[in-house]
């Protein structure tokens, strides 16, 4: 790689030439502040807060988008540079709704960072502030506009997913961020991945927040309060708590979870090996009788969403089961509300999260069971989940290490874990399927061909009972829609199963996913960070095939009979609609 | 061809066609054909003479009689009296309002213009007859090495009239790399003048669009590019449907297209309308509406040469820097380079308006004084009143105050002065020009046209618009003045584009030579132009109000009402103003026989 040399601050440096000034001011131990930026994502030098004086160069530099240059001699910390840097903050503030205090990213914010950092204790540049509307129609995504930086972030990472439902509307200082028309995100064709939350520096986009229902729940004598978590929690929840990114902390999360006051604490990785057996058995049913190939896993809402709105010729190919928390809802009222004797019109079933579609998910009409209960009552995000341990005063990193409840629902293995990382599914079902189709116990069962982030679209040929098959895995909606464009030209129509995440890396990096800095996003992929947790507890579970799971068997031979029988596809199985984009009445 | 004894020349520029040119042609046309002299007489449809105070302007050669302020009315008399008695019609040679044609064109010299005003623009051939298309010509067919032509422009000294000044054979240089790879390239013109009250862009292209088109292609042979653009406002109908014509002629001749001059060379040309965003005209956001996209400038680098329109290196130039080229090609670098000043070569085109007497569109070598412009050409100032400053480049640029009215004009003088060349608005401001309205008039412009993109500009340009409304408004402070700088320095330090950069600009040169207007205003709440309605103060002298309540009944805000006092000699009480009510609007001063109403 070519590599330069310039001078920071006085100190030398010699990066790649492909690097800004930003990236080799890190390499020097200089941090840059930045608002606007976000790596690989967002790089369109707006916010101005980044900016340094290079010498020779008229104006100041947006060093998130300066390119570095042989002999460039740059000044991080000129007077020059602190007053803009300064005066431009001031600004940004002026036309923010300051309401800090009771802001949801009170604590955990880039403005207020910045704010502090550059000793501001009065905004001195005062006036009128930009119209600004709060948008919470949707199940999912709040919108506050007042609090808009219009850094772009979102509509980089909305654009990213090719969903691009977010854009800048109007111009000068009534420039906001939108769904076009300024229309609510209830209305536009939005999948809730929330990687708009993820990706926003300030309060401006935040899960609709669900955490005081839960409590009322709690609270409630007469309810019977099941909380179940998904696997790509514990692979970022220690970070709320100042653990390092990539922290397995399963068993304080359990631990936390119980605290609350809860009836009872369930793994969705029980329900996520019970989507082997179904799903698998689907897949199985699919190449044997003919059926529409490639299947397509459905475990992912955002997914489920993007094909309805913008795939709905490949609805017929999407694998009619339920998401694991859904089915683990559906068992809760019927199977463990009968084992337990509680009538199920008095369980209240939490769902923990990573994911902010999940909330609207959970409404769906599809979902709700022939006594007009829905399978899962309220969905929390690993935020809500992580406010609500915070509120019950509990030290979450000194609590013991604990487990799932036992009883009937409690037990998962390996393959259940790794459903939070992209290619996670694909692998437990290989695992199985390749077991059920070879009647043995195969000691070979990782298949690393599927995991991994660097490719958006992974793709594998297995053997599977003497038969090649081919696989592929995509992670992303913007890789989905590559992907199944190809398949809709014709050109890869050989796969007979294909794993789809909404969000890139899978959903360790879900929307309901704690929110990390830019800043701390410049040197790791948090994609693999997490995922690594998940795989470290895979590989250390006694069972890692879903077929091994006691308790997932005993639920078949005790109550639903078999794999996609009558009992399976009444409460695991579901069905799906295409949505309209921008119906006529909408838009005006 | 035929063999006309006389011709004669009627402006169609958007001027001159806002005051009926085209009903005087036609009427000519009529008149004409009804005494059977349309063999005789051929009646020509032009572009812009300049002097727009004047028009509709007509020129009838071969005398070359230029009259002034014409009606359709006109049209027989100047046909039985000047086409067939031959007696000029010496009423309509008086340009009126002080204008003085003679001194307006003593000291121009047009050569971006030089077709303009003397040619039918929807004529190819009368711009071929003009030495149009001579050096496309001569360059294909000889051949001529791309680096040599480059090189000949870059020896000429020719600087982008577009407001950066970025010399214009280098900008070709940079994107010139790599000929002969197949390596898709863009030339794209900059027709999205933006400056409220600059139109020498559009000038051109409704006088003379071959010399744009001319010189595109010459670009594009010189880069090895095949496809041109034009990116111009929809606001300017006239030169978007003539030089859509132009393009259409060119091709029908084999000018553009394929294999022009049967060289092998290919160039299309095509126009891309903008909405009228000023922002647009910026290079970055020009290309990025070009391509489709909102409207808002990208960091540079990379610049356009070498990742510009679609990805593709690209040269963006602006309509009057092209108009320059085929004459510079046609008579050599040596003889551009011998005009203007060391480092600005040649001529520039300007809108002068404002507190002037001849209004207009003038070209002047490199090196004129603001003086010469203002007083010489510009016929000085109406109504005999003093000069105080002249705005160049537009809200971009700032003010040139009276102690530097000696300074010539070139790119550096300018940019050290405060201001800067722009695309060549010249506004001039005389004694009741109130500097800090002046600014805020210009910051309300930019107000409106910040792309929103960048945080200083979005934020920025509405806090001093803001913070000069409160100081003319009289309720400004000194704090205030305070933060209009600050904000005005960060602006100009720390913002994307060249738009949020200059924005500050007619804040800061005003600052910088007017300032004790601004402290007159945030201290002693007071304008000395009387500009500012807030910190006017009309009084009723109570001494001289004789009580016949004319002013009461003309004040739209009820805000005067009868007093009991009545004056010694007088019979009615006198009135007075209740100064929280009124809105300074001035009506009662107009309905005071008695002059009894002042202000303040």
């Amino acid at each position: 790689m070519d590599m330069v040399n310039l001078t920071i601050d006085g100190v030398q440096v010699s990066v790649p030439s492909t690097y800004t000034v930003l990236e080799a001011a890190r390499e020097a131990g200089i941090k840059i502040p930045t608002l606007c930026y976000l790596k690989d994502l967002n790089q369109i030098g707006a916010c101005r807060v980044c900016l340094v004086e290079v010498e020779k160069a008229r104006a100041l530099a947006a060093a998130c988008v300066q390119p570095v240059a042989e002999g460039m001699v740059v000044h991080t910390n000129s007077p020059k540079v602190r007053a803009t840097r300064k005066n431009t903050l001031e600004m940004i503030l002026s036309d923010h709704n300051i309401d800090c205090l009771s802001c949801i990213r009170n604590g955990n914010c880039e403005l207020q960072s910045l704010a502090e950092e550059y000793g501001i204790r009065k905004v001195t540049f005062n006036g009128i502030k930009s119209s600004s509307i709060i948008d919470d129609k949707s199940f999912s995504i709040v919108r506050d506009s007042s609090k808009c930086v219009k850094c772009g972030r979102c509509v980089a990472a909305c654009k990213k997913q090719s969903v691009g439902v977010l854009s800048f509307l109007n111009r000068g200082f009534e420039t906001s961020v939108g769904p076009a028309y300024d229309i609510s995100m209830a209305d536009a064709p939005c999948i809730y991945c929330g990687q708009c939350i993820v990706s926003c520096p300030v309060g401006a986009l935040y899960e609709k927040e669900e955490t005081e229902k839960v409590w009322d729940a709690i609270n409630d004598p007469s309810k019977h309060v099941v909380m179940q978590v998904a696997p790509a929690v514990r692979a970022a929840i220690g970070e709320e708590f100042g653990l390092p990114i990539g922290t397995r902390a399963t068993g304080k999360m359990f631990a936390a979870m119980r605290r609350l006051g809860v009836d009872k604490v369930f793994d969705t990785n029980f329900a996520a090996d019970l989507t082997i057996m179904e799903e698998g058995t689907e897949l199985l049913n699919r190449i044997k009788n003919g059926g529409v190939l490639p299947m397509i896993t459905s475990c992912s809402p955002g997914w489920i969403r993007f094909c309805e709105f913008y795939f709905p010729e490949f609805i017929p190919n999407l694998s009619s089961c339920k998401s694991p928390h859904e089915m683990e809802g559906a068992l809760i009222k019927t199977y463990y509300a009968q084992k337990n004797n509680i009538d199920p019109k008095d369980i209240v079933v939490v769902s923990v999260m990573p994911c902010t579609s999940k909330k609207t998910e959970a409404a769906r009409e599809q979902l709700v069971n022939k006594d007009g209960l829905k399978d899962v009552d309220i969905v929390i995000t690993t935020r809500e989940l992580a406010r609500m341990i915070k509120q019950a005063g509990l030290n979450f990193n000194n609590l013991p290490d604990e487990g799932p409840d036992p009883d009937f629902m409690g037990e998962y293995t390996g393959a259940g874990v790794i459903f939070g990382a992209t290619g996670g599914v694909m692998e437990a079902a290989l695992r199985t399927v390749a077991d059920i189709l070879e009647d043995k116990d195969l000691p070979d069962i990782e298949y690393k061909a599927v995991r991994g982030v660097e490719n958006d679209i992974k793709e594998a040929t297995v053997t599977l009972g003497g038969k090649d098959i081919k696989v592929a895995v995509a992670h992303s909606t913007a890789a989905a829609r590559e992907l199944l464009t190809k398949i809709k030209n014709g050109e890869a129509n050989d796969y007979a199963f294909i794993e789809v995440m909404g969000c890139s890396g899978g959903c360790v990096c879900g929307g309901g996913q704690p929110i990390v800095k830019a800043q701390d996003l410049m040197d790791i992929d948090l994609r693999a960070e997490r995922a690594k947790a998940l795989y470290e507890e895979d590989a250390i579970m006694p069972q890692r095939k879903s077929h091994k799971n006691s308790q997932v068997m005993k639920l078949y031979e005790d109550f639903l009979g078999e794999p996609n029988g009558h009992l399976a596809h009444e409460l695991l199985h579901t069905t799906y609609a295409q949505k309209e984009i921008y119906p006529e009445n909408l838009v005006k | 061809m035929d063999n006309y004894r006389s011709h004669v020349l009627i402006c169609h520029g958007t001027g001159c066609t806002s005051s009926n040119s085209n009903k005087i042609l036609d009427k000519f046309n009529e008149v004409l054909a009804d005494k059977g002299l349309t063999n005789e007489i051929k009646v020509v449809k032009t572009g812009c003479f300049g002097l727009c105070a004047a028009g509709p302007i007509i020129v009838i050669y071969p005398e070359g009689t230029m009259y002034y302020r014409c009606t359709p009315e006109d049209v027989e008399e100047l046909v039985n009296e000047h086409l067939i008695n031959g007696k000029e019609v010496e009423r309509l040679k008086v340009a009126g309002n002080n204008t003085s044609p003679k001194d307006f064109y003593s000291k121009q010299m047009r050569i971006a213009l030089r077709n303009c005003g003397n040619i039918n623009p929807e004529d190819i051939n009368e711009y071929i007859a003009n030495d149009g298309y001579q050096a496309l010509g001569t360059i294909l067919t000889e051949k001529r090495d791309p680096d040599a032509i480059i090189q000949e422009l870059i020896d000429s000294g020719l600087r982008g009239r577009g407001g950066g000044g970025f010399p214009t054979g280098l900008k070709w240089k940079f994107a010139s790399g790599n000929r002969g790879q197949g390596i898709t390239k863009y030339v794209c013109c900059n027709a999205d003048e933006g400056d409220p009250g600059a139109f020498m862009d559009r000038s051109i292209l409704e006088g003379d669009p071959h010399s744009v088109i001319e010189a595109m292609a010459i670009a594009g042979y010189c880069i090895d590019a095949h496809q041109g653009y034009v990116y111009v406002r929809a606001e300017y109908p006239i030169a978007v449907e003539r030089l859509q014509n132009a393009i259409n002629q060119a091709k029908e001749m084999g000018l553009l297209g394929k294999n022009i001059f049967n060289s092998g060379f290919d160039f299309e040309l095509d126009i891309r309308l903008g909405a009228g965003a000023f922002v647009c005209g910026e290079e970055t956001a020009l290309m990025r509406s070009i391509e489709g996209k909102r409207g808002n400038p990208t960091p540079r680098p990379p610049f356009p040469a070498v990742k510009g329109l679609f990805g593709k290196p690209t040269i963006l130039n602006n309509v009057e820097t092209y108009a320059n080229i085929p004459v510079i090609i046609n008579k050599g670098a040596k003889w551009f380079a011998s005009l203007g000043t060391e480092k600005s070569k040649g001529t520039k085109v300007f809108a002068l308006g404002g507190k002037v007497n001849n209004v207009g569109l003038l070209e002047i070598p490199m090196g004129t004084t603001v003086r010469e412009i203002v007083f010489d050409i510009g016929g000085g100032i109406p109504n005999g009143k003093a000069f105080k400053a002249v705005q160049t480049g537009g809200p971009s640029g700032g003010c040139i105050p009276e102690s530097l009215i000696d300074t010539p004009i070139d790119y550096d003088n300018l940019v050290a002065v405060g201001s800067m060349m722009g695309s060549g608005g010249m506004i001039v401001m005389d004694e009741d020009t109130c500097m800090v309205d002046i600014a805020k008039f210009f910051l309300e412009f930019t107000v409106d046209e910040s792309c929103g993109k960048c945080a200083p500009c979005r934020i920025g340009t509405k806090r001093m618009y803001e913070i000069l409304t409160r100081i003319t408004d009289g309720t400004g402070t000194l704090d205030d003045l305070q933060a209009l700088e600050d904000v005005a320095v960060a602006l100009k330090n720390g913002s994307l584009c060249a738009l949020g950069q200059t924005a500050a600009n007619p804040i800061l040169s005003t600052l910088k030579h007017f300032r004790d207007e601004y402290v007159e205003h945030v201290v002693d709440k007071k304008c000395r132009c009387g500009v500012c309605k807030g910190l006017l103060n009309y009084t009723i002298d109570k001494e001289k109000c004789v009580g016949c309540g004319m002013c009461a009944k003309g004040c739209p805000a009820d805000a005067i009402t009868r007093t009991d006092y009545i004056a010694p000699g007088k019979k009615l009480a006198a009135f007075e103003i209740d100064s929280s009510k009124c809105v300074k609007c001035g009506a009662c001063m107009g309905t005071c026989k008695l002059k009894a109403i002042s202000k303040q």
